[in-house]
């Protein structure tokens, strides 16, 4: 059998092989890659470190340990915090690629990825809300189950099934998520950043 | 001007003047500021935590509201009961146009309010009034069921705060008996339990328990009212105390606020299909064709590399 037929060498020819060890690690960017807006994607993806190594302290201590613990209750608001940080961050990435038109130059893919991650982020931190063991969780449980069942997906995702929600939250999402942050970064690295709108023209 | 600086194809390889840029340096100081950040809100604002509702202090805390939802379970007036998919079959659900997506997705979760919330956990109840209750229940018709929770529910409507009404004419048949039989298991604590650990003694799906204390009429959602968390409210991004709630989710609660949304008995699946809409044009954005040129007609982008054009213009 040909190599060029083989899986395993088209897989290597269309990843590994496509990339210089100096576009996936770049020390020099387009000049143009000089604004404060640039800083929000990183900042997203140090957030979501946090709320990693945050939520493995409470996933190991357990879903109900931050009502009883002082230490666990910081943990726990160190996770709050980090979300809504997460979120800033997002939004504010999210606004300037759009002002930035950074879907131009066969870009539209790492801008898919970007929007999928935005998504996957709420169902993430909604999740994480229902699975509070407390007055938040069922409250927001019980009006949300209107939602799903309204367009039938809560006949399978049970907002009032809170180790279905633990599950998906704890290890699903953070996966999925972890995934297209990778997948995302990748494509920029592979795409480069985009360059100013008169000086790319537009597609 | 530089002719690398006047046009360049987007989608090839950059060949215009450069700069250095330390990326890893920079992914160092981000995980560095926004943790001490994170860390510094958290000791700062904490986090809310309100104890969790349960049917226990439901019936310690609005016994009144309590014995009418649980009446209202067995005459088949509560939400739960007339629900349709995906617990029973009593209502078509909420339809978009000619999509019956809710009724579509069928009864997957069954739920019989009357018996598993009221009749069912009253099993383990050795007071014999209750006991023969039950057994005058079960040996009745459907029809005569429905009759004598209907007077009951309608009576305790009359006398909103009574807990037990006294039944001369017998029209209320075993229904007082079994309210009460229920409102004293509550309040002990041991209905928790019960509903809860329905299919398996160690709960992890709080369904049942969720769904009728979410049937109260006034207790749950006056407590919630009382922290800004009804729908009207909006509530679906909002969480106890003064904090950012679930912000993100503002498009999402604002279809809420407004008609035809807010007066519609379909608003859930109106603002669902809205949002899988305008979620779509996020998405494919690259590709919607009036919508993609709006960067390039609101000069944003100059404020953001100003630097760049400063020194095109230069």
């Amino acid at each position: 059998m040909s190599s060029k037929k083989m899986w395993t060498t088209r897989v290597r020819e269309s990843t590994l092989e496509r990339f210089e060890p100096k576009d996936l690690l770049p020390d020099v960017q387009p000049a143009y890659v000089a604004s404060w807006i640039y800083i929000f994607g990183v900042a997203t993806i140090a957030a979501f470190v946090m709320l990693v190594a945050s939520g493995l302290v409470l996933t190991f201590e357990g879903p109900a340990w931050w009502h009883t613990s002082s230490i666990g209750h910081f943990y726990n608001s160190i996770h709050l915090w980090s979300v809504e940080l997460f979120f800033v961050f997002m939004v504010v990435h999210l606004w300037g690629k759009f002002w930035m038109a950074a879907w131009r130059g066969r870009r539209w893919m790492t801008w898919i990825t970007g929007v999928i991650s935005f998504f996957a982020s709420i169902v993430t931190g909604f999740t994480g809300y229902l699975i509070q063991t407390n007055f938040d969780s069922q409250w927001i449980a019980t009006q949300a189950k209107d939602s799903f069942n309204s367009v039938g997906i809560g006949a399978y995702f049970n907002a009032l099934n809170t180790g279905q929600a633990m599950l998906i939250h704890v290890s699903l999402l953070p996966l999925v998520l972890g995934g297209l942050v990778v997948w995302h970064v990748i494509l920029v690295r592979r795409k480069g950043v985009v360059p100013p709108i008169e000086a790319g023209g537009s597609e | 001007m530089s002719p690398q600086l006047s046009k360049h194809d987007p989608a090839k390889k950059w060949s215009g003047p450069t700069r250095k840029y330390d990326l890893i340096k920079e992914f160092v100081i981000a995980i560095v500021v926004v943790g001490l950040l994170a860390i510094s809100l958290a000791a700062l604002f904490s986090s809310p935590d309100e104890p969790a509702l349960t049917l226990k202090s439901w019936a310690i805390s609005d016994p009144a509201d309590f014995i009418g939802t649980a009446t209202g379970e067995l005459a088949g007036t509560t939400v739960s009961a007339g629900y349709g998919a995906p617990y029973n079959t009593a209502a078509e659900g909420q339809v978009l146009g000619p999509l019956k997506l809710q009724k579509w997705a069928g009864v997957r979760i069954p739920i019989n309010p009357a018996d598993d919330f009221v009749i069912a956990p009253l099993a383990i109840d050795n007071d014999p009034a209750v006991v023969s209750a039950i057994a005058a229940w079960k040996a009745a018709s459907v029809d005569q069921q429905g009759k004598w929770a209907n007077a009951y529910a309608d009576a305790l409507g009359k006398s909103p705060k009574a807990i037990t009404l006294p039944d001369p004419t017998g029209v209320f048949g075993p229904v007082p008996a079994i309210a009460t039989g229920l409102y004293g298991l509550a309040r002990t604590g041991a209905l928790d339990g019960l509903l809860a650990a329905g299919d398996t003694p160690l709960p992890t799906n709080f369904t049942k328990p969720l769904l009728f204390l979410a049937d109260s009429g006034t207790y749950f959602p006056d407590y919630a009212g009382a922290r800004h968390l009804q729908g009207d409210q909006w509530g679906v991004m909002n969480e106890t105390g003064s904090y950012p709630g679930q912000s993100w989710l503002w498009l999402y609660s604002f279809w809420y606020q407004i008609d035809p949304f807010k007066s519609s008995g379909n608003a859930d699946v109106l603002v669902m299909a809205t949002m899988t809409v305008l979620s779509l044009a996020l998405l494919f954005m690259p590709f919607l064709p009036i919508l993609r040129r709006v960067p390039e007609w609101i000069p944003i982008h100059r404020i953001i590399w100003r630097s760049w054009y400063r020194r095109k213009e230069e």
